[in-house]
This record gives structure tokens, C-alpha cells and sequence, in this order.
């Protein structure tokens, strides 16, 4: 039974991010989702402060809007004319500090682990339950991934459209009339509510893999954005069931694995790809030079 | 106040470690201005997460905590990484960002296997690798603070020997490899210049933190002068201020982190720049916006006028 | 319905009035005012970093303007959204994003689908008859990566006519196409007057303007001259507009002008 919980963890932590990191990197954001992942931090502190407890809905709401804070902070700075890769670095580092500096001062109030932080702990995701009218209701974990993967289908469902040409040419949806900004913040705040609930059985780090590495990795094998989105969640999906075995057999970090196995899926599309692989390009070009 | 100033500078063991974190924001700032104005600002984080692998490979070579093996670890596997993104970036339809994200996170997906391994087969809990992970100035030993030293000496050393090479690979590579520089040389001392930097800067500040070392107080000097070595020097100071303002503050409590108060003494550093700096900075520009609006908006009145008058000439 | 907005000039395709556009302390348009007559097509010339494109994007509110009015059909245009076209430049999107030509077509349609609907065969239909009226059928399902630039472009093209909207805008839509698509544009433009629309091209070819165009605007960070082809496109107004940078070429006994 535990392991089926820290599967089914993990298999939900892959699908949010998978779906998510396909826009991420088609818009060229890769690294915002980097920064917002690291920002929620001083979120998630603070409402650990408010509440007192370890209450998802307040750790969701308030880390959330730290996530959509970072991403306006980012965009102000950019738009006062400070390169975007600077304006990230200079973003996520200060909210980061922050929170880390609140762990740190209220370590007796907040049960956060700062090794846990960075490397998160799907282990001992079964044992920290919710209850409700002290009935046990199954891990926390797992109703706050299912909560922020319902929404993400929710809203994937009904504005595919939108999210679409937002990524494709935000100009031209501008001019069509569709809320570009609106679509902006929408998808920023799915990936800040991903951050947070993956937060504590991931990381800060390993959540940032999984919302780039299976949607790169789709990226090289398909031309077309919806079975860009299905091949993600796949190799997503993979890699959480084969990476949680390897951290068996190697008694090692079960989040490191995850992301580990996620790579190798990376370097083999990026080898065996029969449209954008290497080994593909490389023959074609050598057909080239022998015609 | 007065009194923990002087505690700070009597005591040795954090007078040492004063003078270390200083001479280290010093060098970061001065190394960071570079990739900055490179537009590589987030290198110095891709290099801090992928040194984690080449850490813990050199602690199980070697079997002891030894700052100058981590050194030399975090920079190869620094070095394996940037390799990566670039071929990644020129190889495939892969944008540069989502390279930096793939390579980074893997490397240090990879890392994090190693460490938990390394943890749980026993001789982990004594190797201080979390320490030199999440940065805790305070851990460091006299031999440490040497290293730290020694790094950040040897990075304002380079970038005052090569400073004029710098600026030109900086501002325009093609020209440098016109008039016969070996730029690629020197992009890869500055390379390792940055991962030597990183890789000295987490022991101080934290893996996550340490971009912040390079970036934040580039990004605060550039507000401050068009010139290059004023630039220079603007950074070092706001990198110093920081490092020690980090260092001299986590004394205060047992449990106030050296990293994050540095990274906030930079950022609020980088605030002021921002809002005050004259010429560059939010308030100066403002007042300029508001006189050019001023001053259109009375010519667009009348240029409507004369548009009204040209219209139903038609 | 020509006839009558002519009469009223309120209600022309356009009317830009004292539009300025300043980046930090500089000005890139100064105080441009015009009137696009209907079912014309109108080019928008002058020399490179002039604010041509700038000035379209002002217009379209997709930059922020400091002063200035828009006016199209005599309303905003936040209401008369649906009667305008836009033609981007090319560069402006990520041709590795994974989608193929008939998608982006259909594209298009967005706008007219309002906020939940997703497009249906109406809109393949109507995708894959404008691809056909470009010359594209073939490529509908290919990736927009593998198509050359001019191909691009009349996808881009076909982006736009399935919005049949009123009034077009093209940046650049000439900018370095082969020689096909050129003619494939210019039949698609003549089809778009005799339907009467009105078109604004940012437009580089000074040797074609005469032949393509029966309007012209031109502009150096100020509107210089605005009017019919025949009375503005003259090499008094041109100088002006170019300043030194411009030549007389002869050439076959025939007068050419080449920018820039």
C-alpha cells in the first residue's frame, strides 16, 4: 500500500508538470518555471506561520500567489529594460533567501526539513494523511496533486485554443482579441500550484525536471502539439514508475532517480529520433553528401 | 552595535570568515559583471546545480571532505554541463533555456542519487556534504577560508590581467576574433573563472543561492555608469557589502543562515539601484516619461486638430 | 455602402489621429495623422528604423502609444476587432513550434469562435479552401519548419484572410519571398480590393509601389505625405522622406527608385 501511494505521487507530480512544461518550453519559459518552483518557497513558509499547520489549502493559496508574484516581478524588472535571464536569477535568489531565512528563524514553528527543500521526501509522503471528521482520507500529497491536475485538465480542456496561440504568436492573438495576459497568469499560476503541491515530495529542483525533461523530450518526436502533450505525459509517467524501482534496487534519493530515468529518455530521443534525433540527422546529411 | 563590531573583529575563527565572504562578493561581483553583460547571467546557476555530481564523485574518490577536491569535482562536472547545453542548444530545435532546464536539473537529478547513496551507506553523515550544499559560512575551518581566499584573489587577479580581452569578447566576439584574439581561449578561462567562482560561493552561500553572488550585483552596478570599469568596481563593492553584511549578520543568532542574508543584502542593494540610481534608474526615467508625455500630448492636440480639418478636406 | 463612407469620413476603415510612440526619451512615431480611404490598397513607405512597423503595432494596440486616436469604422477598435485582419512579420513566431500549415490557418479563427468553442469542420473547410486559394493545398499537413520562407508567408496570408475581416493589415509581407509567392500575394491583394477591403502594407520595393499600390503613406518618424499614388509617390515627396539615402536609378529608358 505505501508503495502504491508513492507511485501514485509521483505519477500524478508527472502528468501536472509534463502537460504544463510542453508550454513552458514553447514559449521560451523554461527557466521562469525554474524560478517559480524556488519562489513558492517563502509562500509555503508563511502559511505554515498563519495556519500553524501543514492545512493544503492555505499552503496552496498562499504559495501560489508567491509563484504569480515572482513571475510579475520578473516581468516588471523586464520591461524596466534588465535582460530576462537576469531578471529571473535576481527574482528567484531573493524570494528563495527569503524563505530559507524564515525556516531558518521559526525552525521550531515550522516542520520543514530544509533538506527536504531541495531534495523533497516522497517517502514519507503516505505517512503524512489528511483527516477529515477523524476519518483518514489517504495521503495529503495525493489530494493536493489531484486537486492542481483537475484543474490543469479544467482548464486545458476548455481553453486549449487559448493557451495554443498564446504560445504560438501572442501578437496575433492580441489581435484577436484574446486576453493574452489573462492566459499568461493562467498558466503561470497552474505552475506555481504544480511547485507547491509537488514541493514536499520532489523538491524545488527535481519539480523543475519534471516540468521541462518529458516535454523536451516530446518535443524532439512529434510535430504537432497534442500528441507533443500525450508523448510528455508518457515519458512523464515512465520515468516516475521505472525511476521509483531503480531507487529500489539502489537505496538512493527516489525523486533523484525519477528525474535521472527522465534524462536518459531525454538522451535517447535526442539520439534515436527518427525525425530531430542526431543519429537520423547525421545519416541524412552524409545521404546528402554521398548524392 | 558597537560592541558586536568589535566581537566580530576580535574573535579570529569569524574575523577569518568575515574577510573570506567578503573577498568572495568581491571577486563573484567582478567575474558576474562578465556574464552579465554576456547575457549568460543564469550560467552560474546551471553550473551550481550540476556541480553536485562532480562534488560527490570527489568525495567518494577521495573519501574526506577536502574543499580543494570539491573545487576541482564541481569543476569539471561544471564544465561537462555547459559542453552539454551548448551542443544540445546547437544540435537540436532545443531553445538554450529549456537546455540550461534539461541539463541542470538532470545533472543534479544524477547528484542527488549519489549523495542520498553515499548518505545511507554510513560515512555520508560526517562528510559536511550537506553543509557545503545549503552554504553555512559559519562551518568553514581556517583551511577553508584560505581556499576561499586564495579563489576570490585569483578571480579579481584574472579579470584585472585580462580585463581589456573581457570587455572585447563581452561586447563583441565576432571583432575580437577579427583583429586575432583566441576567443575561444578566452571564453574558456572565463568559463572556469565563473565555475571557480560558483564553486567557492557555495560553501557560503548555498547551491541555489549562489547565482545570486554573480548576478545580483552585476545587474545593480550596471544602473550606476555606462563604463566598464566603474561597472567593475560598482559590482565588486555591492558583491563585498553583501558578503560581509552576510557573514557579519548570521553571527547574531544560531539560527540566521549566511546565504540567504547575503543574497538579501545584495537584492536590496540591487532595489536602490534600481529605484534611485540617477540617469538609469525608476524614478529618474519616470520623471523624463512624464516631460516627453507632457510635451506630446500638447503637439498630438493640435496635430488632431489639423487631422479633423485634413479629413473632411477629402 | 463604398460610396456612403466616403461621404462620412468618421466612418472610414481608418483614421489615425496624433498617434505618438516613444521608447525611454525617444520618439519612434511623432504625432502621425491619416485617413485611409476604403477599398484601397495602401502602402506604407519609408526608410528602415522609420516606425513603419511600430506605427501598425500602435495602431493594432499591441505597443502602448502616449498619444494619439484610432479610430476604425468610426469606433474603437476593441469593438471593431472582428473587422480587422493582421499579417505579422515573419520572424515574429517560433517556426519549430509543433503545428502544421492547415493548423495555423485555422488559427484565424479563434477570434470569431469566442472563448470556449473549439474549432470544427466549418473551420477545416474554410482552412483548407483559403490554403487552395494561396497555393498551398499540398502542404496543409506539413510542418510550418519545413515550408520556405515564402511559403510561410501565404500561410500567414491564408491566417489572415480566414478572419474575412474589412480591413488588413501586412508587415512586410514581400520581405524576402521567391518570386511565386510575390505574384500569389499580389493576386490575392487585387482580389481583396475588388471584394472591397481596404489593405495597409508596410512595404521595402520602392521599384514596385506604382504598380501594386493606389495609395501611399510615407513616413520618417513623421507622416511626410499621405495621399493617391499618382500625386504623392513623387521624387520630391521620396527625397524627403529618405533624405540622402535615396537613388535614381535609370534603367531601360524607365525611371526606378531604389531605397536605402
Amino acid at each position: 500500500m505505501m508503495d502504491f501511494w508513492i507511485i501514485l505521487t509521483a505519477v500524478l507530480v508527472a502528468s501536472a508538470c509534463s502537460i504544463l512544461g510542453c508550454f513552458l518550453i514553447l514559449r521560451r519559459m523554461a527557466l521562469v518555471g525554474d524560478a517559480i518552483s524556488h519562489a513558492v518557497l517563502p509562500g509555503i513558509a508563511i502559511a505554515f506561520l498563519m495556519s500553524g499547520t501543514r492545512d493544503s489549502m492555505w499552503m496552496l493559496l498562499g504559495a501560489t500567489a508567491f509563484g504569480l508574484l515572482t513571475v510579475f516581478l520578473i516581468q516588471t524588472l523586464q520591461t524596466s529594460g534588465l535582460q530576462s535571464d537576469a531578471s529571473i536569477g535576481i527574482v528567484f535568489t531573493a524570494l528563495f533567501a527569503v524563505g530559507v531565512l524564515l525556516i531558518s528563524l521559526n525552525a521550531q514553528h515550522i516542520d520543514l526539513d530544509l533538506d527536504c527543500v531541495l531534495f523533497g521526501e516522497i517517502a514519507y509522503v503516505p505517512w503524512d494523511t489528511w483527516t477529515l471528521g477523524g476519518a483518514d482520507m489517504g495521503p495529503r500529497a495525493v489530494w493536493m496533486l489531484g486537486i492542481t491536475l483537475t484543474v490543469i485538465l479544467l482548464l486545458m480542456g476548455l481553453f486549449y485554443k487559448q493557451f495554443k496561440i498564446c504560445a504560438f504568436d501572442p501578437a496575433m492573438a492580441a489581435a484577436c482579441g484574446i486576453p493574452v495576459l489573462l492566459f499568461h497568469y493562467l498558466l503561470m499560476g497552474m505552475v506555481s500550484m504544480t511547485a507547491v503541491s509537488s514541493f514536499e515530495s520532489v523538491g524545488a529542483i527535481l519539480v523543475v525536471g519534471m516540468l521541462i525533461i518529458p516535454a523536451a523530450t516530446a518535443y524532439l518526436l512529434t510535430n504537432r502539439l497534442g500528441v507533443m502533450i500525450g508523448l510528455s505525459v508518457a515519458a512523464g509517467i515512465v520515468s516516475a514508475i521505472s525511476g521509483y524501482l531503480i531507487s529500489y534496487l539502489l537505496d538512493a534519493s527516489i525523486a533523484g532517480c525519477i528525474v535521472s530515468v527522465a534524462g536518459i529518455l531525454f538522451i535517447l530521443a535526442l539520439l534515436l529520433s527518427p525525425s530531430h534525433g542526431l543519429i537520423a540527422k547525421f545519416a541524412r546529411r552524409r545521404e546528402a553528401q554521398a548524392a | 552595535m558597537l560592541d558586536w563590531l568589535i566581537s566580530l573583529w576580535s574573535d579570529p575563527n569569524t574575523r577569518w570568515i568575515l574577510l573570506g565572504c567578503t573577498l568572495l562578493g568581491l571577486g563573484s561581483g567582478v567575474i558576474g559583471s562578465f556574464t552579465f553583460l554576456r547575457r549568460e547571467s543564469l550560467l552560474g546557476d546551471t553550473l551550481a546545480h550540476a556541480a553536485l555530481p562532480g562534488v560527490c564523485i570527489a568525495f567518494m574518490l577521495g573519501e574526506v571532505k577536502s574543499v580543494s577536491l570539491f573545487l576541482i569535482g564541481a569543476l569539471l562536472a561544471g564544465i561537462a554541463a555547459v559542453l552539454c547545453v551548448s551542443a544540445i542548444s546547437r544540435w537540436t530545435r532545443i531553445k538554450p533555456d529549456a537546455a540550461m532546464g534539461i541539463v541542470l536539473t538532470f545533472f543534479f537529478g544524477i547528484g542527488t542519487v549519489m549523495l542520498t547513496h553515499i548518505q545511507h551507506s554510513g560515512s555520508g553523515s560526517q562528510s559536511g556534504l550537506d553543509k557545503y550544499l545549503f552554504g553555512q559560512a559559519a562551518a568553514m575551518v581556517t583551511g577553508d577560508v584560505y581556499t576561499l581566499m586564495g579563489v576570490s584573489v585569483l578571480l579579481i587577479l584574472a579579470a584585472m590581467l585580462l580585463f581589456k580581452e573581457f570587455k572585447l569578447i563581452s561586447f563583441d566576439p565576432g571583432f575580437a576574433r577579427g583583429i586575432g584574439l583566441p576567443v575561444g581561449l578566452l571564453e574558456h578561462t572565463m568559463l572556469i573563472l565563473t565555475t571557480v567562482a560558483v564553486a567557492a560561493g557555495i560553501q557560503a552561500v548555498g547551491v541555489v543561492l549562489v547565482a545570486a553572488l554573480l548576478i545580483t550585483p552585476a545587474a545593480a552596478a550596471r544602473y550606476w555608469t555606462d563604463r566598464l570599469p566603474a561597472m567593475l568596481a560598482f559590482a565588486g563593492l555591492f558583491g563585498a557589502i553583501s558578503g560581509a553584511s552576510g557573514a557579519a549578520i548570521s553571527t547574531l543568532g544560531e539560527g540566521i543562515p549566511t546565504g540567504p542574508v547575503t543574497v538579501l543584502a545584495a537584492t536590496l542593494l540591487f532595489a536602490v539601484s534600481l529605484l534611485f540610481a540617477p540617469g538609469r534608474g525608476l524614478a529618474a526615467k519616470a520623471l523624463r516619461h512624464r516631460a516627453l508625455k507632457a510635451d506630446y500630448a500638447r503637439t498630438a492636440n493640435t496635430g488632431a486638430l489639423e487631422a479633423a480639418e485634413g479629413g473632411s478636406r477629402k | 455602402m463604398n460610396k456612403q463612407s466616403e461621404q462620412h469620413p468618421s466612418a472610414a476603415p481608418l483614421k489615425v489621429s496624433g498617434i505618438t510612440v516613444a521608447y525611454q526619451k525617444k520618439a519612434v512615431v511623432e504625432n502621425v495623422s491619416f485617413t485611409l480611404p476604403e477599398g484601397r490598397l495602401v502602402a506604407l513607405i519609408g526608410p528602415n528604423g522609420a516606425g513603419k512597423s511600430t506605427l501598425l503595432k500602435a495602431t493594432l494596440g499591441l505597443v502602448p502609444s502616449i498619444a494619439g486616436e484610432v479610430s476604425i469604422y468610426g469606433d474603437t477598435y476593441k469593438k471593431m476587432r472582428s473587422r480587422v485582419g493582421y499579417v505579422p512579420q515573419r520572424e515574429s513566431v517560433d517556426w519549430d513550434f509543433p503545428t502544421d500549415a492547415l493548423d495555423v490557418v485555422m488559427m484565424g479563427r479563434y477570434g470569431h469562435l469566442g472563448w470556449i468553442k473549439r474549432p470544427g469542420r466549418r473551420e477545416k473547410e474554410l482552412a483548407m479552401s483559403t490554403l487552395e486559394k494561396v497555393g498551398m493545398a499540398d502542404f496543409a499537413q506539413r510542418q510550418i519548419s519545413q515550408l520556405s520562407g515564402g511559403q510561410q508567408q501565404r500561410v500567414f496570408l491564408a491566417r489572415a484572410l480566414v478572419q474575412e475581416a474589412d480591413l488588413y493589415f501586412m508587415d512586410e509581407p514581400f520581405a524576402g519571398v521567391d518570386a511565386a509567392t510575390e505574384k500569389a500575394i499580389i493576386a490575392l491583394l487585387g482580389e481583396l480590393k475588388a471584394a472591397g477591403k481596404t489593405v495597409l502594407v508596410v512595404h521595402h520595393d520602392l521599384s514596385t509601389v506604382e504598380e501594386y499600390f493606389d495609395h501611399v503613406l510615407l513616413l520618417n518618424k513623421k507622416l511626410i505625405a499621405a495621399g493617391p499614388t499618382e500625386t504623392t509617390f513623387t521624387p520630391e515627396l521620396l527625397h524627403e522622406t529618405y533624405g540622402g539615402k535615396l537613388a535614381i536609378v535609370s534603367s531601360n529608358g524607365r525611371e526606378a527608385l531604389v531605397g536605402e
